[in-house]
């Protein structure tokens, strides 16, 4: 009289929820939901209360309100009856574009010093093994500082350029260091000038042409056409021709010193620069090492593989290591670009208005509008951050190896 | 016979000639220089550069090194020894010695407490950190937050000794109860530890007398000091925190994972700085009226949840790395989630990303310097502030910046040396 006893299906004690693998899963979302809940729950009811009792209230209003403060390097029209949401803007255009220019810098810095650190040449591949070190290792404020410190202490004062025993002059009579900043010239854009733009814009296309055009014949025929002087001559040529063609149009507006001040050209504010470049040089150092472990991480049978198939040195470089190399490297590149954009709020230890310095800083001190504007400044950094990170994904799945 | 052999035969050698030195062009320093610095003509063009590129850096490094003044009490006295010549104000750092790594603020007989604390955090972490050091010494590692507390910020000895007690309570109950149940056992050992801090919170304040150090408030924490307390404190709680929220990413739950998920991107997301606003002006909003949260607290907890974003992402990195059949190892010797993550994944996972949390860890303990931008008075708070603005010292630029430059760099570098160093220790793969 012996029977199969079953585990017992349906009946549901309570026991079950903490016990049962099957239940326990939802035990324990419900009580981490319900802890996230209490903490919004405290955080929010607290945040009422502390609003009623200052007497203030969450208000977006302040953005239209006029700022009041100036700000030096901008981009676009800015002045102090300008709103709070202008300076913003402001603010928004300077970060990104110390981000792009660091970027830029950047990236160069690091593939010359990561490829050099390969290099077999011991002297250099010390010395950048010595600049690695020595900018990864110190944290980019006191670079950004010190950086700040040499254009404004060391450089000289606009009257030094003065008179006929200047004590400095400037660089090929157009740029001019000061601890103001730096002047470079600017172009200006005449009647005509346009069409010089439109011509070379023209000529970047048809390069691109020439170069698919070349690779295409190539891979039918086996026939090479030259690459490299072609595809210079064609982008500058025709821009230089239209250029004289047109009587010259775009000219240089030279900075010359005017009173107690350069005036003309394009001033670089002492801050820009600081920022500029410390973020490249600490960036740099990053990016070296990123690339030297994407061109080391390409196993040595390939190099040889290619060799062995007939490529000359430059063109294993080129057709097999570094494509390969590059799959390595993109991704933490990208990731150091999102690194730049987040330092580069460090702009308000110098001064520089960016969205951090402007929103987060004046506008924030001025209004008192803490609240609104530290979310206001999290959601910008956030909507690059999340951006630049879902490129990144797309990015990764392209280049990613498609196994099995 | 000999000499109609000679005749006959040409001359047959029967000795090896002694072995020859290669020639000199192809051996020593001649080769090695033919090799790695002159191969080739563009390179020894780059040779020559890099050459110049180091004389120029030493010619104008060496001469303000050297010929620095370290005994004046003010820049004009600096300046006049010096006299015009070529040579670095180093007696601001003399100077100003105390400043630069205790702060303004902290009481000046006091110097000794950080110090102390300071020196032990070496005996404290080394059995961590070094196989070889006696394991016995983790007492002391166990006891050192407890001591370096007291020695930091003073008051009665008692108060750490009650944090112990209780958290040692808590660990005993957690101990009994962790073979049935890991969730019970963590859940009643920290209620323990609770309701044991709790009673003691009534006996200590009658006893502030006790063993007590003068009492130091965090605001007067300064100097490279603060950058220290910072970095270590921060490093400590976030590595617990980032494997939590690692292990909440991988969860097979929805929506523990989703928490960790929003958590960890948005953290990221930000830059340290816009959650040292919140932690400067926007935290106060967020708790209850009338709490009087100090900053240093605040920062502490903003920089700990940021570092454990991080690390939480490279410990995810260091779950994913491990093969499958860990996990379905674990889990068909029975083991439940809890064990099987103690017992055999993290130990694994954790050793693969320790270069990872090594690289966040240094990252962090630089970026505790941005405190100095919500005006508290770290390393570069207080160049930035009391000392550059001084009448004493104001235009010693390089000195300064490059006294704090050096103190990172010894740090940082000798952290990440550390990292590669224990990489190879722990490398038990076969190359």
């Amino acid at each position: 009289m012996t029977t199969m006893s079953d585990p017992q299906q349906g009946s549901f004690r309570l026991s079950m929820l903490l016990n049962d693998t099957r239940y326990r899963s939802y035990t324990f979302q419900f009580i981490a939901l319900m802890l996230l809940i209490a903490l919004m729950a405290f955080l929010g009811i607290n945040l009422v209360r502390n609003l009623a009792e200052a007497g203030l209230n969450i208000s977006y209003d302040f953005l239209g309100v006029p700022a009041g403060y100036d700000i030096n390097q901008t981009l676009i029209d800015y002045n102090s009856q300008s709103t709070n949401l202008r300076a913003a803007v402001v603010g928004i255009i300077n970060t990104l574009l110390v981000a792009f220019l660091a970027c830029l810098t950047a990236t160069i810095l690091g593939v010359i010093a990561g490829v050099a650190r390969l290099s077999n040449n011991w002297l250099v591949s010390k010395l950048m093994a010595v600049y690695v070190e020595i900018f990864r290792n110190i944290p980019v404020l006191i670079w950004i500082l010190m950086i700040y410190t040499l254009m404004t202490a060391v450089l000289p004062a606009p009257n030094a350029f003065r008179g006929d025993n200047a004590t400095s002059s400037m660089l090929f009579d157009a740029f001019a260091f000061t601890n103001r900043g730096v002047y470079i010239p600017a172009p200006v854009w005449g009647p005509g000038s346009m069409i010089v733009v439109g011509t070379f814009i023209l000529s970047i296309i048809a390069a691109f042409f020439y170069r698919r055009y070349a690779v295409k014949l190539l891979f039918e025929t086996g026939k090479l056409l030259p690459m490299g002087w072609p595809t210079l001559a064609i982008l500058i040529v025709p821009t230089l021709l239209m250029f004289f063609i047109m009587g010259r149009p775009v000219g240089l507006d030279y900075p010359a010193l005017r009173g107690f001040n350069f005036q003309g050209g394009i001033q670089i504010g002492a801050p820009l620069i600081a920022l500029w470049l410390a973020l490249s040089v600490y960036t740099g150092a990053f990016i070296a090492e990123n690339v030297r472990a994407g061109i080391q991480a390409i196993s040595k049978g390939q190099t040889e593989a290619a060799a062995s198939l007939g490529l000359r040195p430059k063109r294993v470089m080129n057709l097999v290591v570094l494509p390969q190399a590059l799959r390595v490297i993109i991704p933490p590149l990208i990731s150091q670009y999102l690194n730049i954009t987040k330092n580069s709020s460090l702009a308000i230890a110098v001064g520089y208005a960016d969205i951090t310095a402007t929103l987060g800083g004046i506008t924030l001190n001025q209004t008192g509008r803490a609240i609104e504007c530290v979310l206001l400044l999290m959601l910008f950094y956030l909507t690059i951050s999340l951006s630049i990170s879902a490129i990144m994904n797309v990015y990764n799945n392209n280049v990613s190896l498609k196994e099995r | 016979m000999s000499d109609t052999h000679a005749q006959t035969v040409p001359f047959v050698r029967d000795t090896m000639l002694p072995q020859a030195t290669p020639p000199s062009t192809a051996q020593g320093p001649v080769k090695w220089m033919r090799d790695s610095l002159f191969s080739s003509i563009p390179y020894t063009i780059l040779t020559i550069a890099a050459l110049y590129a180091i004389y120029v850096l030493l010619s104008g490094f060496l001469p303000w090194l050297l010929g620095g003044v370290w005994t004046t009490s003010n820049i004009r006295e600096c300046r006049e020894v010096l006299d015009g010549a070529t040579g670095g104000c180093f007696s601001v750092l003399t100077e100003r010695w105390n400043q630069l790594l205790f702060g303004i603020a902290y009481p000046q007989d006091g110097y000794w407490r950080p110090t102390l604390a300071f020196i032990l955090l070496f005996v404290a972490i080394s059995p961590v950190l070094f196989a070889a050091v006696p394991r016995k010494l983790l007492i002391v590692t166990a006891l050192y937050p407890f001591v370096a507390f007291w020695l930091i910020w003073g008051g009665s000895l008692l108060v750490p000794v009650a944090a112990l007690i209780s958290i040692g309570v808590g660990y005993t109950i957690y101990g009994k109860l962790v073979k049935t149940s890991f969730a019970g056992g963590l859940a009643a050992g920290v209620v323990a530890a609770a309701v044991v801090w709790f009673i003691a919170g009534f006996i200590t304040p009658s006893l502030s007398g006790v063993l007590a150090l003068e009492e130091v408030v965090s605001r007067n924490m300064g100097g490279f000091m603060l950058n220290m307390i910072l970095g270590v404190i921060c490093v400590s709680l976030s590595l617990p925190l980032g494997i939590v929220l690692a292990l909440g990413r991988q969860s097979s739950l929805p929506i523990i994972k989703l928490i960790c998920v929003v958590f960890i991107e948005f953290i990221r997301g930000v830059p340290l700085i816009t959650l040292l606003f919140v932690a400067n002006v926007v935290l106060a909003y967020f708790l209850p009226p009338g709490t009087n949260f100090d900053l240093i607290l605040r920062v502490i907890i903003m920089i700990t949840m940021f570092a454990s974003a991080y690390i939480a992402e490279v410990i995810r990195g260091g779950l994913a790395a491990l093969p499958r059949g860990q996990y379905e190892g674990a889990e068909s010797l029975g083991l439940d989630y809890a064990q099987s993550m103690r017992l055999i994944i993290l130990p694994q996972a954790l050793k693969i990303s320790i270069p990872g949390i090594v690289n966040v860890a240094v990252g962090l303990f630089k970026d505790t310097t941005l405190v100095s931008i919500i005006s508290m008075f770290d390393l570069v708070g207080m160049i930035r502030g009391p000392i550059l603005a001084s009448t004493d010292w104001n235009g010693v630029y390089w000195e300064l910046w490059g006294f704090a430059a050096a103190l990172f760099f010894v740090v940082c570098y000798g952290i990440s040396q550390y990292s590669q160093w224990l990489e190879r220790q722990l490398q038990t793969d076969h190359r």
